[in-house]
């Protein structure tokens, strides 16, 4: 059977094809989310979910991508690391021999460079940063407006759509199914490849390694200053903690890239993390939402890390943190 | 070589704020440049600086209000400006190809060698609208760059792409291309009084649909915004009261409970 008669075989034509993102050799975590989001999705729209596995170790990637629900495993073997002109001559091929009614893509880094591309290519109305969806008639989803601080229902017009889901946001797909595995011919437009990737470097060694502490005082643009700084460097060393930040205090300079906690930083799993003046961004709280207990201090009682705390004050940082200072060193 | 860079007025909640059907009360939002569009602006600034672009020109989508962010990105060294709105954008919540569709008509007339974009609009994030461009307009692309050469001679940029996890990836792309840039990329500069002065001369010209040859049907949103909420919480935090001591005195215990400080 090929692909085209597997498509046939959905009946109304809903099917969703997803695709899958790896790196370095390993499937990313958000490629068996995408196995969750895009079963739920083809079963609303009466279709088959289809996944495409470009580039890479292929074979080893769709056995471990051959979960119930899934359909059939599409695999083009066409380099190996991540290009974004072979991932978007990949999907739109695919499109044409499948005719899906979705397509499902992640929200990463990497599906940030291609995505829009294919959506844009295809004619395709594109939502993004999916953190819900229904399908009743028509595709509503659910995102996020404001650095979090409210969610909106956005209902996308047409029958056919691109989506790209969060991480984090669907479990992943668990238990073996029986997917049919499919090679797919792809013929590379070699001269529509006008980026070229050299290399890989990794970037935040250094000194300290954040996530081999065990208590975490987190610094955020809260702290308003870098002269400011002191004041959560002495927290840190009256409870003994390590120091961190979000974002902002990186890129501004105030503190080194290894001290950055998200997810573009480090992902730490400490028994008590502290976040002073830090709103709660997805992308921070991707890289400490695992600690075991997780306080924050902030003046804004919407700010999102409130949502994920332990333990919240709802005040401001340059009135508290001088009093918890004097509480530890008395 | 000419740089477009596309910029965006973004609206800001404050601590307390009003729900109003599917947006947020006028009187609750305050407006400011993009964070990613600051770096973005100065990546364009110090190619000129460096004798690479030999203009910079910024775009933006947005009604009247968004002139005042605009003259901000004129104030950090801009040369010139273009702002695109028309009545009939009022009302509507522009999708990532009808922006494109304004932004393309744009590039048509100015004909840019590079377009930086932001990464995202950090109100309705939709992280999109740079790549989106870049296919249309028939450019090359890179998404999330935090570091960035131009090599104009050899018709390409050296680009770092920030991954996840400490991870860059070193690109090399073709011009013409669309780049979204990363903050952290440079250090986005305070404008000078000088500056802010000299933008006070400079150009913003303002475009409706019909000045770039655009119906309304070829701009109108396949999504419609149906509902906005404040999300549900789903933590079962404690929340400390009192003043500052007495909230500190009891986060102190906690920690200690913890073993924190011991
Ligand atoms: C691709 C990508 C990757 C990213 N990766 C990361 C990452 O790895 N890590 C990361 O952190 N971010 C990351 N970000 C950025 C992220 O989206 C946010 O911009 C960032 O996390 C915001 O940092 P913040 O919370 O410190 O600042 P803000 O969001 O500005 O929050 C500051 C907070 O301080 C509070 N505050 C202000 N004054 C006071 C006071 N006096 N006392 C107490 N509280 C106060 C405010 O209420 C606010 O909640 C990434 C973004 C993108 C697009
Ligand atoms: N209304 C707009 N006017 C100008 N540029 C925009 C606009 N909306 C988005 N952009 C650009 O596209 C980038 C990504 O935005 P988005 O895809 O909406 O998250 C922003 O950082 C801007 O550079």
């Amino acid at each position: 059977m090929n692909a085209a008669d597997l498509a046939t075989d959905g009946g109304a034509g809903g099917d969703v094809l997803a695709v899958v993102d790896h790196r370095r050799g390993d499937l990313r975590d958000v490629s068996f989310e995408l196995i969750t989001a895009g079963s739920e999705l083809a079963e609303a729209l009466g279709g088959e979910l289809h996944l495409a596995v470009v580039s890479g170790d292929v074979e080893r990637f769709a056995e471990e991508l051959d979960r119930p629900g899934v359909a059939a495993i599409h695999t083009v073997t066409d380099g190996e690391e991540f290009d974004h002109g072979v991932y978007q001559q990949a999907v739109e091929a695919l499109d044409a021999d499948l005719s899906p009614a979705a397509i499902v893509m992640p929200n990463s880094v990497n599906g940030l460079d291609y995505a829009p591309a294919v959506a844009e290519a295809l004619d395709l109305p594109l939502v993004t940063d999916a953190v819900d969806f229904s399908y009743d008639g028509g595709l509503s989803v659910t995102r996020e407006m404001y650095g979090s601080k409210v969610e909106t229902t956005v209902d996308v017009a047409g029958d056919r759509f691109a989506l790209t889901i969060r991480g984090g946001e669907w479990p992943a797909a668990e238990g073996t199914g029986d997917a049919a595995i499919e090679p797919f011919d792809l013929e590379i437009d070699e001269a529509a490849l006008g980026a070229r990737v050299q290399g890989f470097e990794e970037v935040g060694g250094g000194d300290v390694d954040i996530s081999e502490a065990e208590v975490l005082v987190s610094v955020g643009r809260g702290i308003e200053e870098e002269e400011n700084l002191d004041l959560v460097r002495d927290l840190a060393d009256a409870l003994g903690a390590t120091l961190s930040s979000s974002r902002p205090i990186v890129d501004n300079g105030w503190l080194p890239k290894n001290r950055q906690v998200g997810q573009s930083g480090k992902v730490v799993t400490p028994k008590v993390y502290i976040a002073v003046g830090i709103s709660g961004a997805v992308q921070h709280v991707a890289g400490m939402k695992g600690s075991e207990t997780i306080v924050a201090i902030n003046t804004d009682p919407n700010a999102p890390i409130f949502d994920i705390a332990d333990y919240g004050i709802v005040g401001d940082l340059f009135d508290v943190v001088p009093e918890l200072i004097e509480e530890f060193e008395g | 070589m000419k740089v477009l860079v596309t910029v965006k007025e973004v609206a800001e909640v404050g601590d307390d704020f009003a729900i109003e059907g599917t947006g947020i009360a006028e009187s609750d939002l305050e407006y400011d440049l993009n964070e990613w569009d600051d770096y973005a602006v100065e990546a364009g600034v110090q190619l000129a600086e460096a004798d690479v672009a030999d203009e910079v020109v910024a775009v933006t989508i947005g009604p009247e209000r968004s002139e005042e962010t605009i003259r901000m990105a004129l104030a950090k060294g801009a040369d010139r400006a273009v702002r695109v709105w028309d009545d009939a954008l009022t009302e509507e919540f522009l999708d990532v190809a009808g922006k494109v569709s304004l932004l393309e008509a744009v590039v048509a007339e100015e004909e840019p060698d590079l377009v930086l974009s932001g990464v995202q609009a950090a109100d309705d994030s939709f992280g999109a609208t740079g790549v989106a461009l870049a296919d249309r307009i028939g450019f090359e692309h890179a998404a999330v760059v935090n570091d960035l050469e131009v090599a104009a001679d050899a018709g390409v940029a050296n680009v770092h792409r920030e991954l996840e996890g400490g991870v860059e990836e070193l690109t090399e792309v073709d011009l013409p291309a669309v780049l979204t840039v990363q903050t952290g990329l440079n250090e986005p500069r305070y404008a000078s009084l000088r500056g802010i002065r000299q933008a006070q001369r400079k150009e913003i010209a303002a475009k409706e649909l019909s000045d770039l040859g655009l119906s309304a049907e070829e701009v109108a949103s396949a999504l419609t915004l149906t509902e906005m909420y404040e999300p549900e919480s789903e933590s079962d935090a404690e929340m400390i009261e009192g003043d500052a001591g007495e909230a500190a005195g009891r986060l102190a215990e906690v920690l200690r409970e913890k073993g924190v400080g011991a």
